[in-house]
């Protein structure tokens, strides 16, 4: 390597945004649409699923069909990353167990995420008045709702309207109908009185009215590996490359973001950052900067944004930055129906996000953790890949054969294949989604003497389960028994009790960390305004998942996308204000 | 959507290689995924011819043609277990360490290896290692080799273009669903819902 110079940029746009992520890719859209001069650092490669999906391809045209070797959910996944990422690490404190997705591309984790679109309800917003367990958003459901109806429209959601209290109804396009499998789970569900209601997701189940650049979905199922019609939700295709289309928008690809420069008078005056590329470093100039670079990634960012007048990291005159770190819970269980073997083949493929969805509306006083989770619903014919029939050795033993009679688990030849094609379609699995309480004591904080290959200092986790999650996943797996045993199902995976907690994920597993740079009134006790303006710094602005005060059982995604509309239409208004 | 029509390739898992990297449809990979594909690729082959021959036999024995499709073999599964203990090194030490015990305990009972012995002698050591809850402790190293065996095959088979027309996947084609066709629901007792596309 020569002389390393810093390339400074004369040019200086309106809003700088670090992170094409959902949070990144709204406050792009509306920003550019409005006009505004906006310049986006994205750390991975420029992706279109349009030409970049690997929608429609077939297992075996990839040599490994489908194994996660190089993409955490497989070869023909949407998302680049993954749980770690060469040369790039993260480090854990003490005996804290956390992972961290990270999918640095065009459109972050939107590319390949579930689709499911769940807006948070009044009591999400306000736990503290509702019991006490949580802290309070400084903004109501009200005040967000005019912006989640937007966001349905904007992007397109199916679902029902269903009246419940904490699960407020959108503006929806229509559902998908149930798989048969589905329809086996709605009635199991029913027998075990548990609620079901048909799915939520972002995948345009009929044409969005008023877009003409997105076609509907065909139901292939593969929202995971990202559509190149555009027919679901990503925010490269729905709204990074549309704000690019503006001519106000410009994406700057491989950009690692390594802090926010900051004025003499405090203020955020533009961003540093490594070119992957050509390993350059270089400058740029904003009037107003937009950190979205996902919940963790955004507080390394401030964190590392030290300067003489925010000697504790930027925003973070608090100190909260990085704390109140939360992931949302996760447990499952997986089996069979026996009356499902043998089932007629058709192409049930669907949509790739939930068709069916049973929400919580269960009421706490009866239970000993607060709030609660929703639960998700797997299985069906769906494309073979690597690992298909695994189970089929395992678990052939649990019912008769053909001849009526008993045999061992196992086996080969015309017997076993004759098994995988019986049991082909008929397995069924469960995966719940619940509150996390946000705690100070959960929070990552840059690591005092790791860095990564561009020499940045790496985030280190701490986080610990506590009591209420612990129990809320006992009952997940309670509910999941009594839907198996309603419909008849045979219980396949590996009983979880107490000794592996109930099954609970590890904390950042399921991807919905956020909370590590919380929104408040009170600048000693919150990062951001109820505008995710920061407290100590009135030209930056947070719009990912880092604001949250608390999340609900509900994934982040349409909460983050909400906010970071209203946060774009503010920093519009404050400029015309000549505020900032 | 000519750019995702599937089913390129002419035999039943050749890949057609469009960039020397042993992927019939590259589009979307990162530049570290196609040097990682090109750099396997270019290595020597893992398994010798030996041990090549008694995958095969091995095979066909856990997926052997039948009255509704062809075998392992047919699939071209070994070439699928070539790549991926490449891919997946973690395989490599199972697998072959499982393929030589298996002709060590052909060597003790018969005087030849797994490919030597006859038809009869292979099904009677397979079946000692077949059925996990039933082989003796003395036999469980090789249960847990032919485990893993018996899964890489299915892989190979069901998601080679013979596997899949077997397992009878209906799916990854446009179209539009429309909830569980009327006989099926019939069959099972089922109402449609009232509601959706």
């Amino acid at each position: 390597m020569g002389d390393l110079q810093i390339k400074k940029s004369t040019e200086k746009y309106d809003v700088i945004i670090v992170g094409s992520g959902a949070g990144g890719g709204m406050a792009g859209y509306i920003l550019a649409k409005a006009g505004v001069k906006v310049l986006m650092l994205e750390a991975g490669p420029y992706f279109d699923p349009a030409k970049d999906s690997k929608q429609l391809q077939w297992p075996w045209e990839s040599p490994r069909r489908g194994a996660s070797t190089t993409r955490a959910f497989g070869d023909f996944d949407g998302a680049y990353g993954g749980w770690q990422i060469e040369g790039e690490p993260y480090t854990l404190k003490d005996d804290t167990q956390f992972t961290w997705f990270r999918s640095q591309m065009l459109g972050g984790r939107t590319n390949h995420w579930g689709r499911i679109s769940l807006r948070m309800g009044p009591h999400d917003f306000k736990g503290k008045s509702f019991d006490g367990a949580t802290d309070d958003w400084p903004i109501t459901y009200d005040e967000v709702k005019p912006f989640y109806d937007r966001v349905d429209r904007l992007i397109g959601v199916y679902g029902t309207a269903e009246g419940l209290e904490n699960d407020p109804d959108g503006i929806f396009l229509p559902p998908p109908k149930p798989r048969l499998n589905e329809l086996f789970i709605m009635e199991g569900a029913k027998k075990a009185g548990v609620k079901v209601i048909p799915g939520r997701g972002s995948v345009l189940t009929q044409a969005l009215p008023g877009n003409l650049d997105r076609g509907a979905c065909f139901f292939c199922g593969q929202c995971g590996r990202s559509c190149r019609v555009y027919g679901d939700f990503s925010s490269s295709s729905c709204l990074v490359i549309p704000a690019i289309e503006t001519g106000n928008l410009k994406v700057i690809p491989n950009a690692m973001v390594r802090e926010v420069i900051v004025g003499k008078d405090g203020l955020a005056k533009g961003v540093s950052y490594i070119n992957k590329d050509d390993s350059m470093e270089y400058q740029v100039n904003g009037d107003t900067v937009i950190l979205a670079a996902s919940a963790c990634g955004s507080a390394r960012i401030l964190l590392n944004s030290r300067s003489a007048t925010h000697p504790n990291g930027l925003a973070n005159s608090s100190g909260i930055v990085g704390k109140y770190l939360h992931d949302s819970t996760g447990s499952g269980m997986s089996g069979f129906l026996p009356q499902l073997m043998d089932r007629k083949r058709y192409n049930e493929d669907g949509v790739g996000s939930a068709q069916i969805l049973s929400p919580w509306v269960l009421d706490n006083k009866k239970l000993d953790f607060p709030r609660g989770y929703h639960i998700e619903f797997g299985g069906g014919m769906r494309m073979p890949s690597y690992g298909f029939g695994s189970d089929v050795p395992k678990v052939n033993g649990l019912v008769p054969g053909r001849d009526g009679k008993m045999k061992d688990a196992g086996g080969f030849g015309k017997s076993l294949k004759d098994d995988y094609r019986r049991f082909y379609g008929a397995n069924v699995g469960m995966a719940g989604r619940g509150m996390a309480i946000a705690r100070e004591s959960n929070y990552c904080e840059i690591d005092p003497n790791v860095v990564d290959k561009y020499g940045i200092p790496v985030l280190r986790f701490n986080y610990k389960w506590t009591d209420a999650e612990i129990k809320q996943a006992k009952h997940m797996q309670e509910t999941f028994e009594s839907i198996m045993h309603g419909m008849g199902a045979i219980i396949t995976s590996k009983a979880q009790g107490k000794e592996d907690n109930y099954g609970l994920h590890t904390p950042g597993d399921i991807i919905h960390e956020v909370g590590t740079a919380r929104m408040g009134d009170d600048p000693k006790t919150s990062a951001l305004n109820k505008w995710s303006q920061a407290h100590d710094c009135k030209n930056l602005f947070v719009t990912d998942g880092a604001p949250f005060v608390q999340q609900g059982d509900k994934n982040p995604t349409w909460t983050i996308l909400a906010l970071s509309m209203r946060t774009a239409e503010y920093i519009i208004d404050q400029k015309k204000k000549k505020n900032i | 959507m000519g750019a995702c029509k599937p089913g390129t390739d002419k035999s039943s898992s050749t890949v057609v290689d469009k960039d020397g990297i042993g992927d019939a449809n590259p589009i979307g990979l990162q530049e570290f995924e196609k040097e990682r594909l090109k750099e396997l690729n270019s290595k020597p082959a893992f398994f010798d011819d030996h041990e090549r021959l008694t995958l095969i036999t091995l095979a066909d024995i856990i997926i052997p043609k039948d009255e509704v499709s062809g075998s392992a073999s047919d699939a071209k599964v070994i070439d699928f277990i070539e790549f991926i203990v490449k891919d997946i090194p973690e395989h490599q030490v199972p697998m072959r360490g499982g393929l030589r015990w298996l002709d060590t305990q052909c060597l003790n009972r018969y005087d030849k290896s797994f490919v030597g012995s006859t038809s009869q002698q292979q099904l009677e050591i397979v079946n000692e290692i077949a059925y996990p809850s039933k082989a003796k402790p003395e036999m469980h190293q090789g249960a847990v080799f032919f485990d893993r065996m018996r899964n890489l095959t299915a892989t190979g088979f069901y998601t080679s273009k013979i596997g899949i027309k077997d397992i009878g996947y209906a799916g990854n084609t446009p179209g539009k669903w429309t909830g569980v066709p009327a006989d099926v629901l019939k069959q099972y007792n089922l109402t449609q819902v009232n509601y959706g596309v």
